[in-house]
């Protein structure tokens, strides 16, 4: 999916958790992301990731990273 | 079968605890204080008579024929307006008695017209009952005198005489059968809240009179029934019931419009339906209704309703009726094509709102089990998903806290983005009732709404710019943190402790005080001031919420801040208090809770729990996809992005109801099948390759649970008028695709559901029969059900404060779009419309208007009635302007009701950050004058054409 519009929602999602502090901030972008984002969202924004990432905030980043490396998810279907 | 008639006591019921014992025609009777001796004897069966007395309105005294005599006491006083006392002993029927009433019942008559025979309400006529109980045989007074009846009397025009009143489309005013016993009048004034109706002249010349003389619909008169529920005779009558004659039998049922959820008797002749009542037992409305649920109910046999299923294989072409085995393959080929081309996760479905628990469930089940992943959403996610979100994170359960009940116990009301006298217009009611009785009102809303301008209701109106909700919020907590005004007590007991701290912390920073967001939010400190200190300590403080909190960018975020508030005052855990969300449609809550969202199973279960995807696996026998699927903007995402290429759509017009239209018919035009199950061709059917036509709620069984997690019966009246009941069609399509679920009754459904979901564990249509209806969580701990929520402690275990800070949206306004557009509702209308739009209830709301402060218009040189053209980034349309201050300055509202305006062309594609629920309610615009319809009016209008030919099925030889 269009990693412009992904981007945007991460982003959208590190803002709330910002106030919250880094340390709280980054599980919580990262369960958020895990409990609500279907594979090929997840797929496509980590694949940005990989591509640098660019646009993401460095909390959203290092969420993603976490996530990134607990995460299998199931080949395209 | 037969007509239920319920017991009218006569006066209300009284809810004082202390009894009283007095002996009524013999017999000892013990009623607690307060009841009238009228009420008493019919609670001990004994009928007094009576015309001005019903128990939905406050006794009044004026008929003269419910006299009683009193031993020891002079006179013969009114039973209605008299209160029991200990030791009383009371005659209802005395020599004295019979004589005084058969004489009032001779002046009545003398003045009645004595056509009972042709009469609408013959049959059910209190005047007619009375003057049989009586025994009135004779009228001495005879017919010729100073008379209503006659429009002319000895050979002139009689100047009492006035003519009938048509103008209502649902019921007639036939004054000349008026006995002005002011029933209708105390109706529309107690248990409606409006006020309408007065009555004007004294003695003989007492007259009816809907405002000053004006005709019914001409007068402030919200056609909300209650009046003509009151009327004793046939003065106020339906029109159905003039039509058709009496209902020989009635069944209740539930009312499909909105989350208040009605209890309805529908009363029938035949599968006929002659006329909806209100059920007096019915827990959610206590025998009141709205214009919608009463009367807006002709959409059910509309001659547009789709009756046959069709198909077709490209939208340009014309639709074909085929039968419902041939629709059920050429779906199920399309989307298993689908799933082989494109992989198993390039389908998926939306659930709806207005449809069944049942049915939804079965829809999920599809998805999930048949479809074999879990791309399932529901309309719930364009309005109360940042209700499921913020209330599951800060007190565990995505539920409103309270029943409507609680209300009465209420002393201080925040209604917040709602407009219930709108929206759902019986809850309103029943809170104007207790507002009047002194409970204090707070409203925050960009607009002056129906509930502030309400008669008799003093609202203290923070009218906020639209999308600074989160600041507002917060600004009232640092107002009630740093005043001193925290219960700290209950926060100790029942929250986390240094959750709250850090929260306290964070709302009490100078930057969150009312005066520092004034800018933002444009709310004046000192009335925010007084509005939290206010709810913090006027008793028991209760909140609630529409969609304009949660459809924002912040919705989720205002959500968690309502409930800090709710936590930080201990306004939560008992009759009068909590947060209580404000359900769109009549089964929001149940879809959500069935298990409808792409992430979780029903009773709101991460679908990545193993245990819980065990239980499911188990009883339905096949191995279910753990990772979450997409939401209805992903599903749209995915559609133009081309790896989301069919969809199964029940109930919902998602063209219509979604925002940014364009990418809408973007994502519809990119899918090779999109299935539309509805009542109607609806916009999303011009979209579509297979229609399956739906059923309404009077042919089916099923069950509701409306907005205070009520679950109520759905009862079938009719056969289907498609053949198939809307389970019966998802089951049939499922078949199709491979995938048996056999059921034989919506019952067997609900077996299922409580077999695999904890808070349903002890549903069935036995228990719902036998109570009525019951609010989950009703299991072993709660066998009956749970009325009020985290009466002890959080069903999470501590309550959780969570940091809200303020995030400005997005959209922006700026040169090129100055005015911030948010939009509403109406009472007469109902979504987007394909129900209301198609019964009398345009003669209300024809059409859409864009409400437009006089200084933006003036200089914009817009008049009143002008069309406009309204354009944001996303799009443009044009409607007709409605010059008017209930909208501030930069400010402009209108509906989103009829599709030729498309007022979601307009909407973006900003959502909620934790659950992509759109943003409607902040949409940056300008407005020009119009000469007419836009470009994509005009060719949209042009498509829908097109698209809705029908090609009849040949007749069979």
């Amino acid at each position: 999916m269009s990693p412009d519009r992904l981007i945007y929602m991460a982003n959208q999602i590190g803002k709330f958790f910002q106030s919250q502090g880094h340390s709280k901030a980054v599980p919580g972008i990262a369960e958020h992301i895990k409990k609500f984002w279907d594979p090929r969202m997840k797929r496509a924004i980590f694949a940005h990731l990989d591509a640098g990432g660019a646009g993401l905030a460095p909390d959203v980043r290092e969420a993603l990273t976490s996530l990134k490396q607990t995460t299998t998810l199931p080949a395209a279907s | 079968m037969s007509l239920i008639e319920e017991i009218d006591y006569g006066t209300p019921r009284s809810k004082s605890e202390t009894m009283v014992t007095l002996t009524i025609d013999g017999n000892q009777v013990t009623v607690p204080e307060g009841t009238s001796i009228m009420r008493a004897a019919m609670d001990a069966g004994h009928q007094i008579p009576k015309l001005c007395a019903t128990d939905m309105v406050d006794a009044f005294g004026s008929c003269r024929l419910c006299l009683v005599e009193i031993e020891g006491r002079a006179g013969t006083p009114a039973s209605c307006t008299t209160p029991v006392m200990p030791g009383l002993v009371v005659h209802t029927q005395t020599e004295r008695l019979k004589k005084l009433r058969k004489g009032v019942m001779e002046l009545y008559i003398s003045d009645h017209p004595l056509d009972c025979l042709t009469c609408g309400a013959n049959g059910d006529c209190e005047l007619q009952d009375m003057a049989g109980a009586v025994g009135l045989r004779d009228v001495r007074y005879g017919y010729e005198g100073e008379n209503h009846v006659f429009a002319r009397s000895h050979g002139c025009d009689n100047d009492h005489w006035m003519p009938k009143d048509e103008s209502n489309p649902y019921f007639s005013y036939d004054p000349s059968k008026c006995i002005v016993c002011s029933r209708c009048v105390r109706a529309c004034e107690e248990v409606q809240g409006t006020f309408a109706l007065t009555i004007s002249g004294r003695g003989f010349d007492s007259r009816v009179s809907p405002g000053m003389s004006e005709s019914f619909l001409g007068s402030e008169c919200v056609s909300c029934g209650a009046c003509v529920q009151a009327c004793p005779t046939a003065t106020l009558t339906e029109k159905s019931v003039i039509e058709i004659g009496q209902p020989e039998h009635s069944v209740v049922t539930t009312c499909a419009y909105c989350g208040v959820g009605c209890a309805f008797k529908a009363e029938m002749r035949g599968e006929e339906v002659v006329r909806m009542v209100p059920y007096k037992d019915g827990k959610a409305n206590r025998g009141h209704s709205c214009v919608k649920g009463r009367f807006a109910w002709g959409y059910t046999n509309h001659k547009e309703r789709i009756l046959k299923p069709m198909i077709r294989d490209r939208i340009e072409d014309p639709w074909k009726e085929v039968s419902w085995d041939e629709a059920f393959s050429f779906a199920a080929a399309k989307m298993r094509g689908i799933q082989q081309k494109y992989g198993r996760d390039a389908i998926g479905g939306i659930t709806s709102s207005r449809c069944t628990n049942e049915e939804t469930y079965l829809v999920q089940k599809l998805i999930r089990a048949g479809f074999g992943n879990n791309n399932v959403d529901t309309c719930a996610r364009v309005c109360h998903s940042p209700t499921g979100y913020g209330l599951a994170t800060t007190f565990g359960t995505s539920a409103g806290t309270q029943d409507f009940d609680s209300v009465e116990d209420t002393d201080v009301v925040v209604v917040i983005g709602a407009n219930p006298a709108s929206a759902h217009p019986v809850f309103a009611s029943r809170l104007k009732k207790r507002l009047r009785q002194g409970a204090k009102l707070i409203v925050i809303d960009p607009r002056r709404t129906e509930m502030v301008e309400a008669p008799h209701v003093k609202a203290l109106h923070l009218p906020l710019m639209p999308g600074t909700n989160v600041a507002v919020m917060t600004a009232i907590a640092h107002v009630i943190v740093t005043e001193g005004l925290v219960n700290e007590t209950f926060v100790r007991e029942r929250c986390d402790w240094t959750e709250f701290e850090e929260w306290a912390a964070f709302v009490a920073q100078p930057n969150n005080s009312p005066e520092a967001t004034a800018i933002l939010t444009g709310v004046d400190p000192k009335d925010l001031r007084e509005a939290a200190r206010t709810y913090a300590t006027g008793g028991n403080g209760a909140i609630y919420y529409g969609l304009g909190v949660t459809e924002h960018s912040q919705g989720s975020t205002t959500v968690i801040a309502i409930a800090n508030l709710a936590m930080a005052t201990g306004n939560i855990g008992r009759p009068g208090v909590g947060v209580n969300p404000l359900r769109g449609q009549n089964n929001v809550q149940g879809s959500c809770d069935m298990g409808s969202f792409p992430h979780e199973l029903p009773g709101y279960r991460h679908i990545s729990g193993d245990a819980v995807r065990d239980q499911f696996e188990a009883l339905w026998n096949v191995k279910l996809n753990p990772e979450p699927g997409l939401r209805i903007p992903n599903m749209f995402d995915a559609a133009v992005e081309g790896t989301f290429m069919g969809i199964y759509v029940q109930g919902e017009d998602i063209l219509q109801s979604d925002p940014n239209t364009s990418h809408v018919v973007a994502a519809l035009s990119a899918m090779e099948c999109v299935i539309v199950h509805d009542l109607f061709l609806n916009e999303t059917a011009n979209y579509a390759h297979v229609f399956l036509p739906g059923s309404s709620f009077l042919e089916k069984d099923g069950t509701f649970t409306n907005a205070e997690r009520r679950i109520q019966r759905v009862r079938k009246v009719m056969t289907p008028k498609n053949g198939m009941a809307d389970w019966e069609v998802t089951i049939g399509l499922a078949k199709a695709m491979g995938f048996e679920m056999t059921y034989s009754h919506p019952s067997e459904i609900m077996d299922e559901i409580a077999a695999l979901t904890p808070t349903f564990a002890g549903v069935s249509y036995a228990k719902l029969d036998e109570l009525g209806s019951v609010q989950w969580p009703c299991n072993e701990k709660a066998p009956e059900g749970t009325p009020v929520m985290h009466i002890d402690g959080f069903v999470r275990g501590k309550g959780k404060f969570v940091v809200t800070e303020y995030v400005a949206t997005d959209e922006r306004t700026g040169p090129r779009y100055p005015l911030l557009l948010t939009t509403g509702r109406i009472l007469s209308q109902y979504n987007v419309g394909a129900q209301t739009r198609r019964t009398e209830n345009v003669v209300w709301h024809a059409e859409d208007r864009l409400e437009i402060h006089p200084h933006d218009a003036e200089q914009r040189g817009v008049r009143d009635g002008d069309w406009v053209r309204l354009k944001s980034r996303a799009g443009e349309t044009t409607l007709r302007a409605e010059i008017t201050d209930r909208v501030a300055p930069g400010v402009v509202y209108t509906t989103f009701h009829h599709p030729d305006t498309q007022a979601n062309v307009i909407t973006t594609d900003y959502s909620d950050w934790a659950t992509n629920c759109p943003e409607y309610k902040v949409t940056a615009v300008q407005i020009s004058p119009s000469n007419g319809p836009s470009d994509w009016q005009k060719a949209y209008d042009a498509q829908a054409r097109q698209s809705r030919r029908i090609v009849p099925a040949e007749a069979a030889e």
